[in-house]
Parts: structure tokens; C-alpha cells; sequence
């Protein structure tokens, strides 16, 4: 039976190297249909924290449960349910879209007889197909690395910086995506500076800086002028 | 473990006062007469540059499977005692060579295989040095693959050179051990007291190290 | 599952070197370029020392290993791929193996270059025993391959990861080259000295299986962040 889960808690996660803080004690929990902002300044521990949800980092004291369970016993079978997406986009530039998609399809088990084509079109990517990345503009690229971070269907999709570079239409786009994961159950983790993409898109708000958690609460309407000043940017 | 450090620099200190008296009147090598004296030196060398590498080597696996910051200590302790130690093997070697037979270098066995697993342990310094940040679990790997190279290097390396057969730099003083074990045992021993007295220094510093960072990170909270 | 996903990552970076045959050409002439430069260095009075073929093609095949690791990773550290293949539910070590995989086949392909090049310049009589220069240069290729491409992945973040590369690499590879050169040397002589050639194969070949053992042990605690 397929590992699944619906809650992700994260336990007094603390990660650093020598005198160098990257994370301090957060703890948090993160429920399926939820729309995490992870919001912060450069620097602030987000993409570590990102890291340590998608298994790929070890954090130094503390744990996170899925479902209740510790990653090392849970396995492989926890990467099947997880999806990233990074700034650097994981796209080999030499393939071609349909080659991305199809050799990821197949590394995470997927046939991609009946997948790929589907998510070319949702990227819209479908008349491009057999192009190399490297040719694709920023935009093209996001749209096409959404859809091989959402290839397997995963529980918890972790999303650092998604929106940089992307023209408003994308940025919608993308917003909608999310929101439609969302509603399917999904639980979204989104870790952004820009406040202006996160206002009425997350459900919840996780303000990170420093390493610490500072706020944690459900997304309030003035979401911009609220934490403005606590992330201290533009 | 500081409790240790008196005994052990005393142990230390009273080998290393009683080693020159039996050295000297130990009997003199049938060939090389005062000059094999040196091998008192030399070959206690090895003997502590090999007790770092059983612990680098046990210190990293145990790290890199078990996340102790303690064994990655004691391996990158032993990592620098195994180059001090190796230098001081590396130039005793030559040393006498030059004196015994005329050259500096003849890639002996010995010599040679001890050069290469000393490169080894210098490139585990570096890569902790500019590896840059998670290079303790890199410089464990170095350490592993080190220690699991280290029986081919001396295999293939004496394959290599018997080809050729030269004289090498230890002569079969084990088969003439008259008078001249007590000396060897005790220097091995004032090389591997002292050996282990530095060990529990280095690791004791690192230890304040990392309490003074964990202090550090502490503070800010 | 396991080899699978290694044949998976092969084929991936088969479909991705035979679009440009990058990798391929620039490591296949800078073996060549090495090759020169050691003959012009070492051949007096158009005479080259004795054993300096076996010599030179394994110094060669060991510098463009090294480029060809160095080149391979670079290409998964571009856009971070390797962390999205970490991430995959497959098995870590088979990333490993996939990647090896690749590194053997590229260094085989200069290989077979190299040797007829080297039977060339030297008149050395290579081709006397092909099956067991073969399998020397299938198992001294591994080896270098299996440590090369264990530490080029650990090095994959690291700022200073061309120079500690070679750094790393050479000391650890050091039996590698003295078995592949004494091997070849005695397959090389008149008459081929089979037993001791095949004495070094089995002590390459003991490597081979030392190397990947202790590279599928520790590529997982290693690739973590």
C-alpha cells in the first residue's frame, strides 16, 4: 500500500554549521488544503527549511513527522509524495521538454505514455515539445518544471521562489495552480520575499528570519502592510 | 579524559628520557653501524602514524553512519597526527638512506606506500580546510578510502619494486633482535604514549571549539 | 527498481552527450593532446624508454578521467538536477551506479582511440592479447571510475571542487595506475608474460570490487546535505 499522509509536523528543527545559524527551533504543522506561506528576507532559513521537509537535509537537532512518522522510516517510499520546486528549476537544458518530463516520469515509476502529453498541455508547452530547454525563456522553463515537480502527484508540494521572473499572467497562472492543489488536498508550502504574490493566495502564514519562526497564524487580509516591516523589504 | 593529560605527559616524558640511554647501548648493525641508529627514530614513526589511521579511519565511519560529532573529531585529530607523524617518518627515511646507501630515495616499499597514504591524509586536511561547508563528511570519505586503499598501495607497491630489488631501508633487524628490542619496544612505546597524549590535546581543543560555537549560537537565542 | 534507475540515468545522459558529443570530443582530445606531450617529453633520438606506451595510455586515460568527472557533474550541478534525482523515491546508490556506468562507457570510447594511437607512435605490440588488455582496461577503467565518481558527487557543491578533485583522486588511485601499467607492460613484452599480467589483473579486479562496495556504502550519508 502507497505511503501517504496528511499532516506534516515539524518539531523544534534547529540547523546549523559551526557559528552559523541557519534554523533555530522551529516548529510548526502543516495540514493537507493548506496554503503555507513561508514568507521572510533573504537569508532568513526558508530554503533550508524547504531542504529539510523534502528530505534532503538532515536538520541538526530536532525531527518532522509525516503522518507521524520519521523519514528514515518511512523510506523512499516518502519521496514518491513529495514534490520541489526550486529557483534552479531541475531541467536538464540539453533534453527537450517531452525528454525532461519523460525520464522523470520514469524515475518516479510514472508511465509516461499517459502523462506527459497531459502535462505539456497544461504547461502549454505541447507545440514546443521537441525543443531544448536551453532555448525556453524563464517562463517557458517555469511552466515546464511545475509540471515535472507535479508529475507523481505528491502530497506535499514545496515550492522556493517559484514566481521570480514571471510576468503577471504567469504569476496567475501559477497562483491558480496552487490554489487548485490545494483544494485537492494537497499540502502547498510556499516560501517567498514577495509579499505581493503570497496576499490572497496562502491560508496561512509561517514568517521566518533569522532562522526563527516568528509568527504563525492564519493569512490576515492586509497581509502586505502586516509583515512588511518584520521582513524588512521593499 | 583532561584528567589523563598529567600521566600521560609524564609516562611520555620519562620513555623519552630513558630511550636515548638504551639506544646508545644498544649493539651497533653489522653494515651500517651508528647510522642505523636512526631506525629507532624512523620506525616508531610509523608505528604512530598508523595508530592515526585505525582511528581517522573508525572515527569517519563512525561519523558518516552514525552522525557523531565527537568521532569526527578524533578523526580529524588523528588525520593531522598521522601527517606529523608521516613527516617525521618521511624525513628520518631520507635521512638515513642518503647516509646509509648514498641516495635520498629509492621508492623502498615501506617509504613509498607511507608517502602515498600521507598525500591521502594531506589531501583530507585540505578538503576540510576549502572544501567548504559540509566538508567534515567529505574529508570522512577521504579517510575511508584511504585506510581500504592502503593494503593494495603496500601490495602493489612492493610487487612493483621487488622487480627491481634494491636494498631497502630496514634491513632484517628482526632476525638479529639481540639487544636491540628494548630499545625499539620502548621507543614504539614513547611514540605511542606520545601519540596518544597529542590525540586527547587536539580533541580536547576541538571539543572548545564546538562548545564555544554551541555557546555562541546559545547566546543569540 | 535499483537497475532500473541506473540504466534510466545512463540513457539520460546517453540521449544528452549524443546531441553535442561534447564530453566525448573534448575529453577524447585532450587524451590525445597528453599523449603528445609525454612522447615529446620523453622520446630521445626518436627512441622511446622502455614501457613508456603501458605508461603514458594509463596517465592519459587517468587526466581525462578526471576532466570527464569533473565535466559529467558540472552538468547536474547546472540547473541542480541532482538534487531533484535525490529527491526521486529511487534508490541513491543506483544514481551512483548510473552515473559510474556513464563514466566507464565515455572513458572506453577514448580508450579505443588511445590504444591504436599508442600502438602507433610507439610501435608497441598492443594488440597481442586484446582480450586480456581488454580486461585491464575494463577493470583499471572501473576503479579509477568508482572512486572518481564517488568523490566528484561528494565535491558537486564545493567552491573548490576542480582543484580538490585531481587532489583527492590521485593518491587514492595511485595502485590503480601501478597495476594497469605493470599489467600492461607484461602483455606488452616479447614474449606477453601472461602469469604476471594476470597476477596485477587480479589484484585491479580485487579493487574494483573494494571500490564499489565501499562507494554504494557510503554514496547515501554522503549526498545529504
Amino acid at each position: 500500500m502507497p505511503f501517504d499522509f496528511d499532516a506534516v509536523q515539524i518539531n523544534r528543527v534547529s540547523r546549523h554549521f559551526g557559528r552559523r545559524r541557519a534554523l533555530s527551533n522551529v516548529s510548526l504543522t502543516l495540514r493537507a488544503g493548506d496554503i503555507v506561506g513561508l514568507l521572510g528576507p533573504n537569508g532568513a532559513g526558508k530554503s533550508t527549511l524547504i531542504s529539510v521537509l523534502a528530505t534532503l537535509a538532515m536538520p541538526t537537532s530536532g525531527d518532522v513527522r509525516y503522518g507521524g512518522r520519521l523519514s528514515r522510516e518511512i523510506g523512499a517510499p516518502l519521496r514518491d509524495r513529495i514534490g520541489l520546486l526550486a529557483h534552479e528549476l531541475y531541467l536538464y537544458p540539453e533534453l527537450s521538454a517531452r525528454q525532461n518530463l519523460d525520464f522523470f516520469a520514469r524515475i518516479y515509476g510514472i508511465d509516461p505514455v499517459t502523462t506527459v502529453p497531459a502535462a505539456l498541455d497544461r504547461a502549454n508547452l505541447a507545440d514546443r515539445a521537441d525543443d531544448d530547454v536551453q532555448g525556453f525563456s524563464r517562463g517557458m522553463r517555469q511552466r515546464l518544471a511545475l509540471e515535472r515537480a507535479l508529475l507523481h502527484k505528491p502530497r506535499l508540494v514545496l515550492f522556493d521562489e517559484p514566481f521570480t521572473g514571471l510576468d503577471d499572467a504567469a504569476v496567475s497562472i501559477v497562483s491558480r495552480r496552487l490554489q487548485s492543489l490545494a483544494a485537492e488536498g494537497t499540502i502547498v508550502v510556499l516560501a517567498t520575499h514577495d509579499l505581493d504574490v503570497a496576499d490572497g493566495l496562502v491560508t496561512r502564514v509561517a514568517l521566518v528570519r533569522g532562522g526563527r519562526l516568528l509568527a504563525d497564524e492564519p493569512a490576515p487580509a492586509g497581509l502586505r502592510s502586516r509583515y512588511r516591516s518584520a521582513i524588512g523589504a521593499a | 579524559m583532561k584528567k589523563l593529560f598529567g600521566p600521560l605527559a609524564i609516562v611520555a616524558a620519562a620513555l623519552f628520557a630513558i630511550a636515548p640511554f638504551l639506544i646508545a647501548n644498544a649493539p651497533y648493525e653489522s653494515t651500517m653501524l651508528l647510522i642505523q641508529k636512526i631506525f629507532y627514530f624512523h620506525v616508531p614513526s610509523w608505528v604512530g602514524m598508523y595508530c592515526g589511521l585505525v582511528v581517522a579511519a573508525a572515527g569517519s565511519l563512525w561519523y558518516l553512519f552514525k552522525g557523531s560529532k565527537a568521532a569526527d573529531r578524533y578523526a580529524a585529530s588523528a588525520a593531522e597526527l598521522i601527517v606529523v607523524f608521516g613527516l617525521n617518518g618521511l624525513i628520518s627515511g631520507p635521512l638515513w638512506a642518503r647516509k646509509a646507501w648514498g641516495v635520498w630515495w629509492q621508492w623502498d616499499v615501506k617509504l613509498t606506500s607511507a608517502l602515498l597514504l600521507w598525500l591521502m591524509f594531506v589531501a583530507y586536511l585540505l578538503v576540510r580546510k576549502y572544501g567548504g561547508p559540509g566538508s567534515e563528511k567529505l574529508a570522512a570519505a577521504v579517510a575511508i578510502f584511504g585506510a581500504a586503499v592502503s593494503p593494495f598501495v603496500y601490495v602493489s607497491v612492493n610487487i612493483w619494486r621487488t622487480m627491481h630489488p634494491k636494498t631497502s631501508v630496514v634491513p632484517d633487524i628482526i632476525k638479529n633482535p639481540q639487544g636491540m628490542a628494548a630499545p625499539l619496544l620502548v621507543s614504539m612505546a614513547a611514540f605511542v604514549v606520545l601519540f596518544v597524549l597529542l590525540l586527547n590535546l587536539r580533541v580536547a581543543l576541538a571539543e572548545r571549539q564546538d562548545a564555544l560555537d554551541e555557546l555562541y549560537l546559545a547566546h543569540e537565542d | 527498481m535499483f537497475l532500473r534507475t541506473s540504466l534510466l540515468v545512463l540513457r539520460k545522459d546517453f540521449a544528452i552527450e549524443v546531441k553535442t558529443l561534447e564530453i566525448v570530443m573534448t575529453t577524447l582530445f585532450f587524451a590525445v593532446a597528453c599523449v603528445l606531450v609525454f612522447s615529446f617529453a620523453f622520446v630521445k633520438e626518436g627512441q622511446a624508454p622502455p614501457d613508456a606506451a603501458p605508461a603514458i595510455l594509463w596517465i592519459a586515460v587517468a587526466f581525462s578521467g578526471t576532466l570527464a568527472l569533473g565535466r559529467t557533474f558540472e552538468r547536474e550541478r547546472y540547473a541542480e538536477t541532482l538534487r531533484a534525482l535525490l529527491l526521486a523515491p529511487a534508490p541513491r546508490p543506483a544514481l551512483y551506479v548510473g552515473k559510474l556506468l556513464g563514466i566507464v562507457v565515455l572513458l572506453a570510447l577514448d580508450e579505443l582511440i588511445l590504444v591504436p594511437l599508442i600502438a602507433f607512435l610507439f610501435g608497441a605490440p598492443m594488440f597481442v592479447r586484446p582480450l586480456l588488455l581488454a580486461a585491464f582496461l575494463a577493470c583499471g577503467t572501473t576503479a579509477f571510475a568508482a572512486v572518481g565518481t564517488l568523490f566528484a558527487a561528494m565535491l558537486m557543491r564545493s567552491r573548490t571542487r576542480d582543484v580538490l578533485l585531481p587532489i583527492l583522486l590521485y593518491p587514492v588511485t595511485v595502485p590503480v595506475i601501478i597495476c594497469g601499467v605493470r599489467g600492461t607492460a607484461a602483455l606488452l613484452s616479447t614474449p606477453p608474460d601472461e602469469p604476471t599480467a594476470k597476477m596485477w589483473l587480479a589484484i585491479l579486479f580485487a579493487m574494483d570490487v573494494v571500490f564499489v562496495t565501499l562507494a554504494l556504502w557510503t554514496f547515501e550519508p554522503l549526498m545529504s546535505e
